[in-house]
């Protein structure tokens, strides 16, 4: 057990060294020369160029560069925004939350569609609605997570107009319209994943309910729902609890597109605007924080299941 | 291997039993006879502008699906952005599957610290969280399609080196390896005699759902405007153009995003179709 969650922290070392270094060379190899840009009119002067040159380190060779940039990164700095001036972490900190409750908030809308409509597709094999619910399902992976947000934004919001289509409500304006601005893109985010774990609860219940058990427990005159509920679907929860935490990692990445659609405050909208008014100090820390949560999440996800199940120590 | 046809004929007759495999497959063939023929096929240019005509609504006359804000018909848009999406699909698998088959083939014949590195490498592409380094890198290196084609093609090698590798270690144990070898075999003819067909199946396999996966990461990419850029008419670049007459033309975003829908769902139908018939087993735990 030891040696596994060793050799798991150990293989996170070049992960975190390759993330580091890509997001390093964002600003360092960046075609178009990031000072030019930081500059933006004054980049006519010669020596103004030369002196930010200097002061971000650019004239030095980049393996130096390198060395620093990690140097400033395990104090904490990610630089300061070309366009603001305000320090990056600062920026980060305020917007990450709000993308990590969108995650958890998808990832709960996520299980609440796809394990009922997985158990009643399992429990209905080959009914109309085991049908619909997979037809649900494969219409669900197929759709671009953009696209359904914004027949979302159509649909609740311009026509309905029961739903916030922008921004994130004020959780001291009431929990209820903080749950408001959440729900849609919640939703939006959560689909994709819901399509996924639908089709695994309803595979795995099966093979679940062809074990011998199960028929032992029907031989006993159990129920039905009992079966179901306390012999059946514990079981077959195990492999949906793991693959919905390996893909709580994917989240995140839909985290940015989800985010832009509805104007949410997180870090993949601090990303994208970043991007579009060329500010690499806070492209680079967006990358890198969105990136270190991806990692961190694997890693205990990872060290879970191998305490749930045994078998993997030894793979 | 010899006696083509009547495998042929079984694996045709095992996959026509799943029509949503075949409905899939029959949906790609038009899709890909009206991509390559889009010029013959659209009624319009795709960049063709009628400002007199803007906004026409779905059905309104010659524009099956309505116009877009300066008023280019969108069926002929849709129907050239299906050369870029598919031909994105195509590309990416075929950079990702070629390195992966040839990183697999090495790792699994050098092996020792050879295969180490690879198989290391290949753990921590998988640790990576993609999208986000791919929209980073995009964000520099300036949005085009070439970029998006070996970007996304770079990061989704991984699966294919570990299915080959696979292979050849499977492959080793087998004792009519060891007869080809103490016959004179050489590396070369192991590979292509042995190794590479019996690869085909899960790289085929594997291919089919990847071809989806890189036609919405493209798309994503699309629509962040971070991928093929404007005017060429990329469907995820469509719904993003659309976003901004959300009001006054809803129409301007489902089109597009339906025939993204459609192409994926086909892909994946043809998948699931394909690896049912051509090695069941894959379809354990899925």
């Amino acid at each position: 057990m030891l040696t596994y969650i060793l050799r798991r922290l150990i293989l996170i070392v070049p992960v975190l060294l390759g993330i580091t270094f890509i997001v390093f060379a964002l600003l360092a190899f960046a075609p178009g020369d990031a000072i030019s840009l930081m500059l933006g009119t004054e980049a006519a002067n010669p020596e103004l160029i030369e002196r930010r040159r200097a002061e971000l380190g650019l004239d030095k060779p980049w393996l130096q560069q390198y060395v620093d940039y990690m140097g400033r990164l395990l104090q904490g700095d990610l630089g300061r925004s070309f366009t603001y001036g305000t320090p990056v972490a600062t920026m980060v900190g305020e917007r990450l939350p709000n993308t990590l409750v969108l995650t958890v908030a998808s990832m709960l809308v996520a299980l609440a569609i796809a394990l009922p409509l997985g158990i009643i597709s399992a429990v209905k094999r080959n009914t109309v609605w085991d049908y619909s619910a997979m037809f649900v399902s494969i219409a669900g992976v197929s759709m671009p997570n953009f696209w359904l947000g914004l027949l979302l934004i159509i649909t609740f919001g311009l026509e309905l107009r029961w739903l916030p289509i922008r921004g994130l409500g004020d959780i001291s304006d009431g929990l209820w319209q903080y749950l408001r601005h959440l729900l849609l893109p919640a939703v939006t985010l959560g689909t994709s994943l819901a399509a996924i774990l639908m089709r695994l609860t309803r595979n795995s219940m099966l093979d679940v309910l062809g074990e011998d058990y199960i028929r032992t427990a029907h031989a006993k005159g159990m129920a039905r729902t009992p079966i179901i509920v306390k012999h059946a679907l514990r079981n077959a929860l195990v492999p949906v609890v793991t693959t919905a935490g390996v893909q709580f990692g994917a989240l995140l990445g839909g985290a940015v597109i989800v985010e832009t659609i509805f104007s949410l405050p997180g870090l993949g909208l601090l990303a994208i605007t970043a991007i579009r008014g060329r500010d690499i100090p806070v492209i680079q820390g967006s990358v890198l924080v969105f990136a270190l949560c991806f990692v961190l999440v694997t890693l205990l996800v990872d060290i879970m299941y191998a305490v749930i199940n045994p078998r993997v120590r030894y793979a | 291997m010899r006696e083509n046809r009547p495998v042929r004929s079984s694996f045709w007759r095992k996959f026509a039993r799943n029509r949503l495999a075949v409905a899939g497959l029959l949906m790609l063939v038009v899709m890909t006879s009206v991509a390559i023929f889009a010029d013959a096929v659209a009624p319009y240019s795709p960049l063709e502008m009628n400002l007199g005509n803007a906004y026409a609504p779905p059905g309104s006359e010659g524009h099956l699906l309505g116009t877009d804000n300066y008023g280019r018909d969108i069926l002929s848009r849709i129907i050239h952005g299906s050369r870029i999406s598919l031909s994105i699909g195509l590309v990416v698998v075929g950079i990702a599957a070629s390195v992966g088959t040839v990183l697999g083939l090495l790792a699994g014949f050098i092996g020792g610290w050879v295969d180490m590195l690879i198989m290391r490498l290949v753990e921590i592409f998988y640790a990576f969280p993609f999208l986000i380094l791919v929209i980073g890198v995009m964000a520099i290196l300036g949005p085009s399609i070439f970029n998006v084609m070996w970007v996304l093609g770079a990061v989704s090698w991984p699966i294919y080196a570990r299915l080959v590798r696979a292979v050849v270690m499977g492959l080793r144990e087998q004792e009519f390896v060891e007869a080809a070898r103490s016959g004179g075999a050489s590396v070369a003819r192991l590979i292509f005699r042995h190794v590479l067909p019996n690869s085909l199946t899960p790289v085929i396999v594997t291919a089919t759902f990847g071809i989806p996966e890189a036609i919405l990461s493209a798309a994503a990419l699309g629509f962040l405007g971070l991928g093929v850029q404007p005017p060429t008419p990329e469907w995820g670049a469509l719904v993003s153009e659309g976003k901004d007459f959300i009001r006054r033309a809803p129409f301007l975003i489902t089109w597009p995003g339906l025939a993204i829908m459609i192409t994926v769902m086909s892909f994946n139908f043809l998948g699931d179709g394909l690896r049912d018939t051509l090695d069941p087993r894959l379809n354990k735990g899925k």
